[in-house]
C-alpha cells in the first residue's frame, strides 16, 4: 500500500499548494470543413466541432471528481482557420469567427483558439484576410482566441506581417477600448510556434496533427516554490535543480494520467502533456515567487535571468521523464498580469520590460499579458514583436507577444482584467522611434544556425 | 502508465480527534457496500489523520454519489474526508 505521507503529500499539493491540471483542451482538425461557400464551411466546422467535443467538459468534470485534482479549464483548438477560409470566396472572415464561439458555447468550453495563420514566410489570400479580420472578430466574439506565426529559424522573420501585427494589435485594443482592450490579451504573435500548445490564447491543432488530439497543460508553481522553500536557503545550486525536478516529476505525471484517462474516455488520440509552470492571480501560484524562493529579493533583480534559466530546464528535466510524450511549450510561463509575484515586481519598479525580454531568452515563452500606455505607436508594437521574434529565431525556441496597449492609459496606471487573466500595471516603454526600421518590410533571412541539412 | 482499470480508491478523513470518527465513515462504507481492504490511523499534531484503501466495485451508486455521501458525512462528524481513485497516488509516487 502507499505511504501516508506519500498520499498526505499529494492532497498537500492540491489543497494547499494549488496543484491543478490547467487545460485540457481538445484539437481538432477542421482540414476537411473548406468549402467554397463559406456558410457551408462554417456549417461543417460548427457540426464537427460539437460532435467532437460535445463530452470533453462533461468527461473534464468526471476526471476532476473522480481523482480529486481540480481540472480547471477545458478548451479546443482548431486549424489556422485561415486554412480552410481561404477556400471560400469570402473578403472577411469574421462570420468564421463568430461560428467558433458558437460551438464554443454550445460546448461550454470557455476558449477557442484557432483564428490564426502562420505567415512566417509570406502571405495566402486566406492570411491577408485573415489578418484583417483579426481586430473585428475579437471584438464580437467573447471566447474566441487568435494567433499568427511571424517568424520560424527555418524561414526568418516576416517583417511584413510583423509590421502589420502592430496595426492590428492597435485596432483590437481600439475596438476593445470599453473593455480594457481585453481583445489583445486574445491575441498571440509567435515565433516557431508549437503545433500542439493546449494553452490558450495561443492553442491551435496544426496541419501536421490527426483528426483530433487530447492535449493537457499541467500547472503547480506552488509545488515547486514550496519544494525549494523545504530545502531552506542553503542548499547549493545542485540540490535546488534536484527538488525542482522531483517536483515537475510529480506534477506531469498527474497531467499524464489525466490525459490519457481523458483520451481513453472520450475516444480522441492522446496527443502531448504541456508541462508548462503557469501561474495565476492566486496566493502561492505565482513563478515570480519561485524565483524569489531562490533568494532574490525581487524578481526582475540581478540573478533573475539564471534563476529562470535553472528553473525552466529543471521543469524540463523532471517533467520529460514523467511523461511518454512531451510536447506545446512546455516550460515556465512569466505573464505578468497573471501572476502575483510579477505584478509586484513591476510596481516596486525593479521588473522593466527589457528584463522581461531577457527573462524570455530562458523561459518556455514571451513576453506576455503586459499592459503599455495606450498611446503606444504600432511600430513601436511591432518593435517589440520584432525583438522578441528575433531571440526565439536565433535560439531556437517558440517566442511570443501578448500586449496590451490600453486606450487612455499611461505608464503607473492599473489595468483590470478579472478572473485568470489578472491584472497589470501600464508599463513604461522606451520612447526613442523604431519607425523607420519597422518600415523597411521585406524578411529578415533565416539565421545561419537554420541550415543544419 | 497505470490505466482506470481498477475501482479502488482511497480514502483520506482528516481533522481534530473525536470519539466515532472511524465508526462514524465505516458505518457509511458499510451502507454503500463498500469493501475497505486496508486501514491505518494516526494523530499527528493533534490531527486525526485516517486513510483506507477500499473497493467500491459493488457500490450501487456512482462514483460521483459516494464522493458526495462521504463528504456529508464529514461535516456531520466535523472532518474532512475525501475519496480519489488510487491511480492518482500510484502515478505520482509509483513509476
Amino acid at each position: 500500500m502507499l505511504k501516508t505521507s506519500e498520499i498526505i503529500e499529494t492532497i498537500r499539493m492540491i489543497n494547499e499548494e494549488n496543484l491543478d491540471i490547467r487545460t485540457i483542451t481538445a484539437g481538432i482538425s477542421l482540414l476537411d470543413c473548406a468549402d467554397s461557400c463559406g456558410e457551408k464551411s462554417r456549417g461543417k466546422i460548427y457540426d464537427k466541432i460539437t460532435r467532437i467535443a460535445e463530452k470533453l467538459v462533461k468527461t473534464g468534470e468526471q476526471i476532476e471528481r473522480e481523482y480529486g485534482i481540480p481540472i480547471i479549464n477545458k478548451r479546443i483548438s482548431v486549424t489556422p482557420v485561415s486554412i480552410i477560409a481561404g477556400a471560400s470566396d469570402d473578403t472577411d472572415y469574421t462570420e468564421y469567427a463568430k461560428t467558433l464561439d458558437r460551438a464554443a458555447d454550445t460546448c461550454g468550453v470557455n476558449f477557442i483558439g484557432g483564428f490564426s495563420a502562420l505567415v512566417h514566410k509570406g502571405f495566402t489570400r486566406g492570411d491577408r484576410i485573415l489578418l484583417s479580420s483579426i481586430p473585428q472578430a475579437l471584438s464580437e466574439t467573447e471566447k474566441v482566441c487568435s494567433s499568427v506565426n511571424i517568424a520560424t529559424t527555418r524561414a526568418g522573420i516576416n517583417m511584413e506581417a510583423v509590421a502589420e501585427m502592430g496595426h492590428i494589435i492597435k485596432k483590437t485594443a481600439e475596438l476593445t477600448a470599453d473593455r480594457e482592450a481585453i481583445g489583445c490579451a486574445k491575441l498571440v504573435v509567435f515565433a516557431n510556434v508549437p503545433e500542439d500548445n493546449p494553452f490558450m490564447a495561443g492553442a491551435f491543432h496544426g496541419v501536421g496533427e490527426s483528426e483530433a488530439a487530447i492535449n493537457v497543460g499541467v500547472s503547480g508553481p506552488g509545488v515547486v516554490q514550496n519544494a525549494i522553500r523545504k530545502i531552506g536557503p542553503d542548499a547549493d545550486f545542485g540540490h535546488v535543480s534536484e527538488a525542482i525536478k522531483k517536483a515537475a516529476f510529480k506534477i506531469t505525471r498527474v497531467g499524464e494520467l489525466v490525459a490519457r484517462e481523458a483520451s481513453r474516455r472520450l475516444g480522441i488520440s492522446f496527443g502531448i502533456v504541456d508541462l508548462s509552470l503557469a501561474p495565476t492571480p492566486a496566493r502561492g501560484d505565482s513563478v515570480a515567487h519561485i524565483l524569489e524562493e531562490m533568494g532574490l529579493e525581487t524578481c526582475g533583480t540581478h540573478g533573475t535571468t539564471a534563476a529562470l534559466a535553472l528553473l525552466n530546464d529543471a521543469v524540463k528535466k523532471g517533467g520529460s521523464m514523467a511523461s511518454s510524450y512531451v510536447g506545446g511549450l512546455s516550460g515556465s510561463f512569466i505573464p505578468v498580469s497573471e501572476d502575483r509575484g510579477m505584478i509586484d515586481a513591476v510596481n516596486r519598479g525593479v521588473l522593466t520590460l527589457d528584463k522581461l525580454e531577457a527573462m524570455t531568452c530562458v523561459c518556455s515563452v514571451g513576453l506576455d499579458m503586459f499592459a503599455v500606455p495606450g498611446d503606444t505607436t504600432p511600430e513601436t508594437l511591432s518593435a517589440i514583436i520584432a525583438d522578441e521574434a528575433a531571440i526565439g529565431v536565433i535560439n531556437q525556441k517558440t517566442t511570443a507577444v501578448r500586449v496590451i496597449p490600453v486606450p487612455g492609459k499611461k505608464e503607473g496606471d492599473m489595468v483590470e482584467f478579472g478572473g485568470l487573466l489578472g491584472r497589470a500595471p501600464v508599463m513604461p516603454i522606451h520612447k526613442a522611434s523604431s519607425s523607420i526600421f519597422i518600415r523597411r518590410r521585406g524578411r529578415i533571412p533565416a539565421p545561419v544556425n537554420a541550415l543544419k541539412n | 502508465m497505470v490505466e482506470n482499470k481498477s475501482h479502488r480508491a482511497i480514502i483520506t478523513v482528516l481533522g481534530a480527534d473525536k470519539t466515532g470518527i472511524i465508526a462514524g465513515v465505516t458505518a457509511k462504507l458499510a451502507e454503500l457496500n463498500i469493501n475497505i481492504l486496508d486501514i491505518t490511523q494516526t494523530t499527528m499534531q493533534d490531527l486525526f489523520t485516517m486513510i483506507m484503501l477500499v473497493d467500491f466495485e459493488k457500490s450501487e451508486i456512482s462514483f460521483h454519489d459516494v464522493v458526495v455521501a462521504l463528504e456529508e458525512r464529514g461535516k456531520d462528524l466535523n472532518v474532512q474526508v475525501r475519496m480519489q481513485h488510487e491511480d492518482i497516488f500510484h502515478s505520482m509516487h509509483r513509476i
